[in-house]
């Protein structure tokens, strides 16, 4: 006889979902218990999101069976899900911007005081499932006012206000600090030993050997494997994941370094607050060089890379140097024919038109140079084969050329940046965040070609919160800390913990 | 120019000002409410002259003036479904259903007029309903006091709809679906019932907008509305899609055109140059509009049809 406990929270048996030319889900099973933390592993475009979407009723599965608490259901819409017990917190944020904490929670909620709403009441509500779980958050202020951290806190609110037992998070650490993982992964316990059951999605091995009790690596659209932390190590995870040996740390060529290719001098930079974001900072970058800059965000890092790119004025007095050619104030054009290379943070906002074809998007640049038209007529042949050209060299996966780009997965919109990017053989390369949210194969991929750039003689700057990734790829790593560099340090003398204490503000080192 | 600064004229002005406002109040909120759910209806100025047509010929045969309203009401409630359906069911274009909504207003209203009426002929005009007490305060009676009922229930509305959309949950609903649809409908609230409820009342509205004109001059003309249905649709960006702000552009408009009628009627303005002073309050209201457009952003969604894969 089958008592409660045997009988898994969830089980998903044989999911299939087909998109225009995509299997997304190819039959599909996964079983998540109460109390557990499960992750879904898989590279960019697995299908791990898609089957979280049909677990909450935002698509309809082609084939296959759902059952919770051991009784079959159909998951027809997300209010279903909600009142089933299911909580979703979405690869984007799903909140609405303009409206509070407190109404943000409620919105589609019964009200005690219907018609009218009962912010108060909800406002008591979230106050205490945020003593209980550790989610400080101020119910009455607007949502467009809050740090990333912190709407992460109420999807979570908005989540467990609806007494969800089952709580999918897709990708919820990919635009958090370390801190603010740390805080994460400390409410997530909570919720673990309250009996929630947990899906969680991310690329960052180390957090998920850190938080999984169950892992389920996903490829293709297939399930490819099953396993704990305890049997399999950070490399074998990525290599199930791949399906193929996958080197986690780059091999780096020794390189002696030339002449600075990129110079600032005396940055003063502001915020669009107006606060001071950038306060004098002085940085070289050397030709054959990878300069890392680390930092908690909302350092300055943003605003040094949008005035090296020429998207953002600075300060009179201020000096950035591409090639020896001053750029401050001089806009993205010049930039890019000093010889700069540019992968932006935003990739969504800054980096493609989502609502271009993929091959548009490669060739959003340089379309007016001589290769891509004659006399303002695109030349659509050369487009096509330099498109079909870098899609093959840089694995970018897409059903064809003229696929919209925002139908791609995260991972293959930033390489097709990054292919558009390195294409032109740039001298300087900034890229931030190159793989934010991109997985361990693409990653690797991504941090190859970087390293082929400076071993062609570019000089790169890469800012990112992954310390992992600049410990990996850097020859020197600079932390910004409230808009200055407060040390540089040698990638031989470079730990985690060194890193760890200057983001803090805690410097020890002697300024390189 | 002196006969002008006298307090009867002054505040006779004030009074026709603010019974000129009106209509623009009624449609203006209308499409302010509809904004907020993420649509936008460019069909306010037909579907004013459509209820404004049925609501003079119901008052004509009938002799029934609150008939004449109800008819009014519902011939924009009935445009609101058609709106509603063309826009959030089928997914068209709301930009170019919207010019199709006014290009039939116009045409349907005017034929409907030549069949069915012919010569204009006078209704009995919407009674004055005078505040006791208050309406015996010199000056200040006659410009505040002794309005119609029409009048009256614009000016309530304001707070209404400040409450409807602050304090609501369908309110908070409207605002979300126009701000972040997938947001709302990822916590179950039906982005379609939302904005189709939006709709039909912003409809509404403009149909009591039509009506209401209609029912003060007490005659109808093809083009009555003559484009006050396009500049309700720029008070809602002048009031940056807030119920007082909207009354506030409704009263310039109002009181602008008040003062050219007077300036006209004491030849403060030469009849030579009458043609050219209707357009006094049109420049002077997109004007104030470009000088005070505060960087207020437009619901996020606005115009974005929804639908889930
Ligand atoms: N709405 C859609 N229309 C068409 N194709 C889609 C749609 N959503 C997803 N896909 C395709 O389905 C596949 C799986 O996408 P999914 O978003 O589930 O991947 P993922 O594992 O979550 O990847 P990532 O790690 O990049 O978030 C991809 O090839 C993607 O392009
Ligand atoms: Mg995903």
């Amino acid at each position: 006889m089958a008592t409660d406990t045997d009988i898994p929270m969830l089980e998903m048996r044989g999911i299939t979902k087909r998109f225009p030319g995509v299997l997304a889900n190819d039959a599909v099973d996964l079983t998540v218990r109460s109390g557990e933390v499960h992750t879904l592993l898989g590279e960019n475009g697995a299908g791990k999101s898609t089957l979280m979407k049909i677990l909450f009723g935002l698509y309809q599965p082609d084939e296959g069976e759902i059952r919770l608490n051991g009784e079959a259901i159909e998951v027809e819409s997300p209010s279903f899900a909600i009142s089933h017990g299911i909580g979703m917190i979405h690869q984007h944020f799903m909140l609405v911007p303009t409206l509070t904490v407190a109404e943000n929670v409620a919105l589609g909620t019964r009200s005690t005081r219907w018609p009218l709403t009962d912010l108060p009441v909800v406002s008591r509500r979230v106050e205490e499932i945020s003593e209980k779980f550790g989610l400080a958050i101020d119910p009455s202020i607007e949502v467009w006012k809050l740090a990333v951290g912190e709407r992460q806190r109420v999807e979570i609110i908005k989540a467990l206000y609806r007494d969800a037992r089952l709580l999918v998070l897709d990708e919820p650490t990919a635009v958090l600090t370390p801190q603010e993982v740390e805080e994460f992964f400390g409410i997530l316990n909570e919720m673990r030993s309250s009996g929630h059951g947990l899906i969680f999605i991310s690329h960052k091995l180390r957090e998920v050997v850190a938080i999984s009790d169950e892992i389920t690596v996903l490829r293709n659209g297939r399930v490819t494997g099953h396993t704990t932390p305890a049997e399999s190590d950070r490399q074998q995870l990525a290599t199930m994941m791949v399906g193929r040996e996958v080197s986690l740390a780059p091999d780096r060529p020794e390189i002696e370094p030339g002449d600075s290719r990129l110079v600032i001098r005396n940055l003063v930079v502001e915020s669009d607050r107006g606060t001071t974001a950038v306060d004098g900072l002085d940085l070289d970058v050397r030709a054959g060089e990878i300069v890392g800059i680390a930092g908690v965000s909302g350092n300055g890092q943003r605003e040094l890379a949008e005035v090296i790119a020429g998207l953002r004025d600075a300060r009179a007095g201020s000096s950035v140097q591409v090639n020896g050619v001053e750029v401050v104030g001089q806009g993205a054009r010049l930039s890019r024919d000093a010889g700069l290379a540019y992968v932006p943070e935003e990739r969504m906002r800054d980096g493609a038109i989502g609502d271009f074809t993929v091959s548009e998007n490669l060739v959003l640049v340089d379309h007016g140079s001589e290769e891509f038209s004659r006399r303002g007529l695109l030349r659509f042949g050369m487009i096509r084969s330099h498109s079909q050209e870098l899609v093959d060299r840089f694995n970018v996966k897409t059903p064809g050329l003229d696929t919209t780009t925002s139908s791609l997965s995260g991972g293959n919109i930033q390489k097709l940046i990054l292919a558009r990017e390195l294409a032109s053989g740039p001298t300087v390369l900034l890229a931030a965040q190159p793989t934010r949210g991109v997985d361990i194969g693409a990653a690797e991929y991504i941090h190859a070609q970087i390293i082929e750039q400076r071993g062609a003689g570019a000089a790169a700057l890469v800012v990112s919160e992954d310390l992992d990734e600049l410990l990996a790829i850097a020859d020197r790593i600079a932390v910004m800390f409230e808009g200055r560099i407060i040390g540089i340090v040698e990638i031989e003398d470079a730990t985690r913990e060194t890193l760890g204490l200057m983001m803090a503000g805690i410097h020890e080192g002697s300024p390189a | 120019m002196s006969d002008f600064f006298t307090a009867t004229v002054l505040f006779s002005t004030l009074a026709a000002g603010i019974r000129l406002s009106t209509p623009f109040l009624f449609a203006g909120l209308g499409e302010m409410i509809g904004q907020k759910s993420g649509v936008l209806n460019l069909g306010v100025e037909g579907v004013m002259l459509l209820s404004a047509f049925f609501a003079y010929w119901t008052a004509l045969s009938t002799g029934s003036l609150w008939l004449a309203v109800l008819v009014g009401m519902l011939v924009g409630l009935l445009m609101g479904v058609v709106y509603g359906l063309i826009t959030v069911v089928f997914h068209a274009e709301q930009g170019i259903s919207g010019i199709g909504i006014f290009l039939f207003g116009l045409g349907f209203s005017d034929l409907m007029f030549q069949e069915n009426v012919g010569t204009p002929k006078f209704t009995s005009k919407l009674p004055s309903v005078d505040i006791p007490l208050l309406s015996d305060i010199p000056h200040v009676g006659v410009a505040f006091f002794q309005h119609s009922a029409m009048t009256y229930t614009a000016f309530v509305m304001v707070p209404l709809v400040m409450i409807l959309l602050r304090r609501t949950t369908f309110g908070t609903n409207i605002r979300a679906v126009g701000e972040n649809p997938e947001s709302a409908d990822s916590l179950g609230v039906s982005v379609a019932r939302m904005r189709f409820s939006a709709i039909v009342i912003g409809n509404t509205l403009a149909g009591v907008a039509g009506t209401a004109l209609v029912l003060e001059l007490g005659i109808f003309q093809p083009n009555l509305t003559a484009g006050r249905g396009f500049i309700a649709i720029a008070l809602v960006y002048f009031g940056a899609w807030r119920a007082p702000g909207v009354m506030a552009g409704a009263l310039l408009y109002g009181l602008v055109e008040a003062t050219v009628i007077t300036w006209k009627a004491l030849g403060i303005i030469p009849r030579s140059l009458s043609d050219i002073s209707a357009m006094a309050p049109a420049v002077i209201t997109i004007g104030a509009l470009v000088i005070l457009a505060r960087r207020v952003k437009p619901p996020a969604a606005l115009t974005q049809p929804f639908s889930r894969h």
